[in-house]
């Protein structure tokens, strides 16, 4: 009996059914992944779109001699002796000045009036007029921050009904803001100064950006890239090339898969007691960060560069030795520019996965509030010695703040750390896809 | 008398004599692979080797050049002499050895550079070459023995990656002519080539003849029988028979080659 190929048989059918079943798996699983995805975005961007934003009041100040210059003669010694205390009434009066002159009517009081203004205000018209102390006697036009409540009305965070159960604001007070805003005296637009500014303390979210942050991960990147890639590269040439292969390179491969699967916290114990208790270095530094992280991303590195030189087609070595080329010119000449695609995107990897490590960056000390941009070199604390802070570890400071104005500054933050991860895979991608050759 | 002739004759030999390999044994860890092998390979001449899969074929040629130091399990003994030296003298280097014994492998593996770039990389890394124009004379005269220089030379900076599998492998001969060996080997040339590439190759093994003494692993006797003047039979790690081609393919004298040759053994 012979069969008809136009019916399927039982086997046929069955074989059918447990291939579609395999695709629906696999597609259900992208769809779960994809989701989570889209939510976390959409929550990161919806929380932190708003920090790259920030309100501003367009104030016009006069600076009484009689309060900021005691000398009379612009003698910076003396002007100096006014601390921000004593700007803020300047810019209480300012601001009440000019809702006079918008005719707006308020029966705040002078400390509601005062709140409506950042306290970061004062210290920024301070640095001014002693940057130059000329502008004193004038009426100077200062664009300075909104306090964090009213930023926050403006961006949707803070409502009337919040305000009446907050101290710090109320809904009189957001009814100003209102009429300012709508007067075009304040004005929310976009605020560069984030990605520069440092951290700002507990009550003063507005004034808060991630400059230092992103300064001190710069520093443990460029530490990570000095370290991590010449001697990562270097060690598998030798491994793969080179090291005859027996118990003790067997031993060795071992103990690098393992470095790779171990815990980055415990990496950080290590950079403790290694580093800082018994190299003493200085804690919270870029320097000591970037050792633990080069110590953590070795493994990754390794194990790309290897995977890479491995994928090298033997033929290509048997080639070059067959024509006279020694060991050594046949990695470098031609295994080592055929591994290069592979052993960069290893790299660019590892190193992005340094970008977004926390846990041991905690446990070296920088969390610390760090206000001072650090160098990265001084004679007394040496190359990139200076305490600082890094993205992440800003993030998760942030997010153990109270005010709420900080959930955003951290996600603003995270906001700026994707990128940058985004920005380095696809240098990888584009290298890879520019460096790759067939043969 | 006698001795007098006798002696005539092997100093007659022995001046054509390129190759000398005495009592060669090759263990890859416990697996004898080559067993008490003797050949005298002579100059300007194409000596097959030829034999089944897996009796030592490769792994005697690839002795020839030193290539079984880059196994790390593979240990040779005995003495190979290249024009009277032992090439396994602690004394010799194997760069400098491989320079002059070229090799040609089974499957086509240029170097995923331009065909300039692959046949010029061997004077490079050896210093043949003075200045540019002695290089790009010397790439001309090598893709011209390799029978290659009509198709190529418009196209010097294509990569040699992407011409056809027998072009590929003219390619790899002529960057193993290139750095003027005096001896070439050549592990199964035409195993990944069609009958019209395979042509082209041995008719070109044909030419070099003039030039170099040229060792060839085959596994297709009628190669042996068209290209070689020598053949040698292994089996088994074995050198069974070891004579002019002629007399191998009509005459053989062991019953082992006698049985491969007529397809018993295969
Ligand atoms: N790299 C190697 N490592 C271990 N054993 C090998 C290796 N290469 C060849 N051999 C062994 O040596 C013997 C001869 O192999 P080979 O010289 O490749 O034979 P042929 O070229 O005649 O087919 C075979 O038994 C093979 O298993
Ligand atoms: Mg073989």
């Amino acid at each position: 009996m012979t069969t008809s190929l136009l019916t399927t048989d039982a086997r046929t059918k069955k074989r059918n059914a447990a291939e579609a079943r395999f695709k629906a798996y696999g597609l259900g699983a992208i769809i779960v992944a994809m989701l989570a995805l889209v939510i976390l975005l959409t929550s990161v961007l919806g929380n932190g779109l708003s920090s790259f934003q920030q309100t501003f009041i367009s104030l016009n100040v006069e600076l009484p001699e009689d309060k900021l210059d005691k000398s009379g003669v612009r003698d910076i010694s003396v002007m100096s002796k006014v601390t921000t205390i004593g700007y803020a009434p300047i810019l209480r009066n300012a601001l009440l000045a000019t809702l006079e002159e918008q005719g707006i009517e308020t029966d705040l009081s002078n400390k509601e009036i005062s709140n409506m203004i950042s306290k970061e205000a004062a210290a920024t018209v301070r640095n001014r007029v002693l940057g130059s102390p000329d502008l004193v006697g004038q009426t100077v036009q200062f664009d300075v921050l909104a306090s964090g409540r009213i930023d926050g009305f403006f961006k949707g965070r803070v409502t009337m009904e919040s305000a009446a159960l907050d101290g710090n604001t109320s809904p009189e007070a957001l009814e100003i803001a209102q009429a300012l805003a709508d007067a075009g005296i304040m004005q929310t637009k976009f605020n560069w100064n984030f990605f520069v500014w440092p951290d700002a303390s507990d009550q003063r979210p507005e004034a808060a950006g991630i400059g230092v942050a992103i300064l001190g991960s710069l520093y443990m990147m460029l530490i990570v890239l000095c370290l991590a890639l010449p001697i990562g590269v270097a060690s598998s040439i030798y491994l793969e090339e080179f090291a005859p292969k027996n118990r003790w390179t067997d031993v060795i491969e071992v103990n690098i898969s393992n470095l790779a699967a171990v815990p980055s916290i415990v990496f950080g114990i290590l950079g403790l007691a290694i580093f800082i208790n018994f190299m003493e270095f200085n804690q919270s530094s870029p320097l000591v960060g970037g050792l633990v992280l080069t110590l953590m991303t070795l493994p990754t590195i390794i194990i790309s560069t290897r995977a890479a030189l491995k994928s090298v087609p033997p033929s290509i070595r048997d080639a070059a030795l067959g024509v006279g080329a020694s060991k050594m010119q046949s990695v470098f000449h031609h295994v080592l520019p055929l591994a290069a695609p592979g052993i960069l995107t290893g790299t660019i990897i590892g190193l992005a996965q340094a970008l977004g490590e926390t846990a041991p960056l905690l446990l070296i000390g920088m969390v610390a509030f760090v206000r001072e941009y650090p160098a990265a070199f001084t004679p007394e604390s040496g190359l990139f010695g200076e305490a600082s802070t890094a993205l992440p570890v800003q993030v998760y400071n942030w997010t153990q703040r109270a005010d709420p104005g900080f959930v955003e500054r951290a996600s603003g933050a995270i906001i700026t750390l994707l990128v940058f991860l985004l920005i380095m895979n696809a240098v990888a991608i584009y290298l890879r896809r520019r460096f790759e050759r067939r043969w | 008398m006698e001795d007098m002739i006798q002696m005539d004759r092997t100093m007659s030999t022995q001046q054509d004599i390129k190759i000398e390999a005495k009592n060669v044994q090759v263990y890859y860890g416990d697996n004898h692979a080559i067993k008490d092998v003797d050949v005298q390979i002579a100059d300007k001449t194409v000596t097959a080797f030829i034999g089944p899969s897996g009796c030592g074929k490769s792994t005697f040629l690839r002795c020839i050049n030193r290539m079984n130091d880059t196994i790390d399990v593979c240990r040779v003994t005995g003495d190979i002499l290249l024009d009277g030296e032992d090439i396994y003298d602690p004394k010799v280097d194997p760069v400098q050895l491989r320079a002059k014994v070229g090799m040609v492998f089974q499957k086509p593996n240029p170097f995923p550079k331009s065909i300039y770039d692959n046949v010029a990389y061997g004077p490079k890394i050896h210093g043949l070459a003075r200045d540019k124009t002695d290089l790009d004379e010397i790439v001309e005269k090598s893709l011209r023995k390799a029978a290659l220089w009509n198709e190529v030379k418009d196209r010097l900076n294509a990569p040699g990656t992407g011409m056809s599998g027998g072009q590929q492998q003219r390619l790899c001969i002529a960057r193993a002519i290139a750095t003027a060996p005096e001896v070439l080997l050549m592990d199964e040339p035409c195993s990944a080539l069609d009958p019209i590439a395979t042509a082209q190759v041995e008719e070109l093994i044909d030419e070099l003849r003039q030039s170099f003494s040229v060792v060839i692993v085959t596994h297709s006797m009628q190669q042996a029988a068209r290209v070689s003047q020598k053949t040698a039979f292994f089996h088994l790690g074995n050198l069974v028979e070891f004579d002019d081609t002629d007399k191998i393919f009509t005459n053989p004298q062991d019953p082992r080659t006698e049985s491969y040759i007529s397809g018993r053994i295969g």
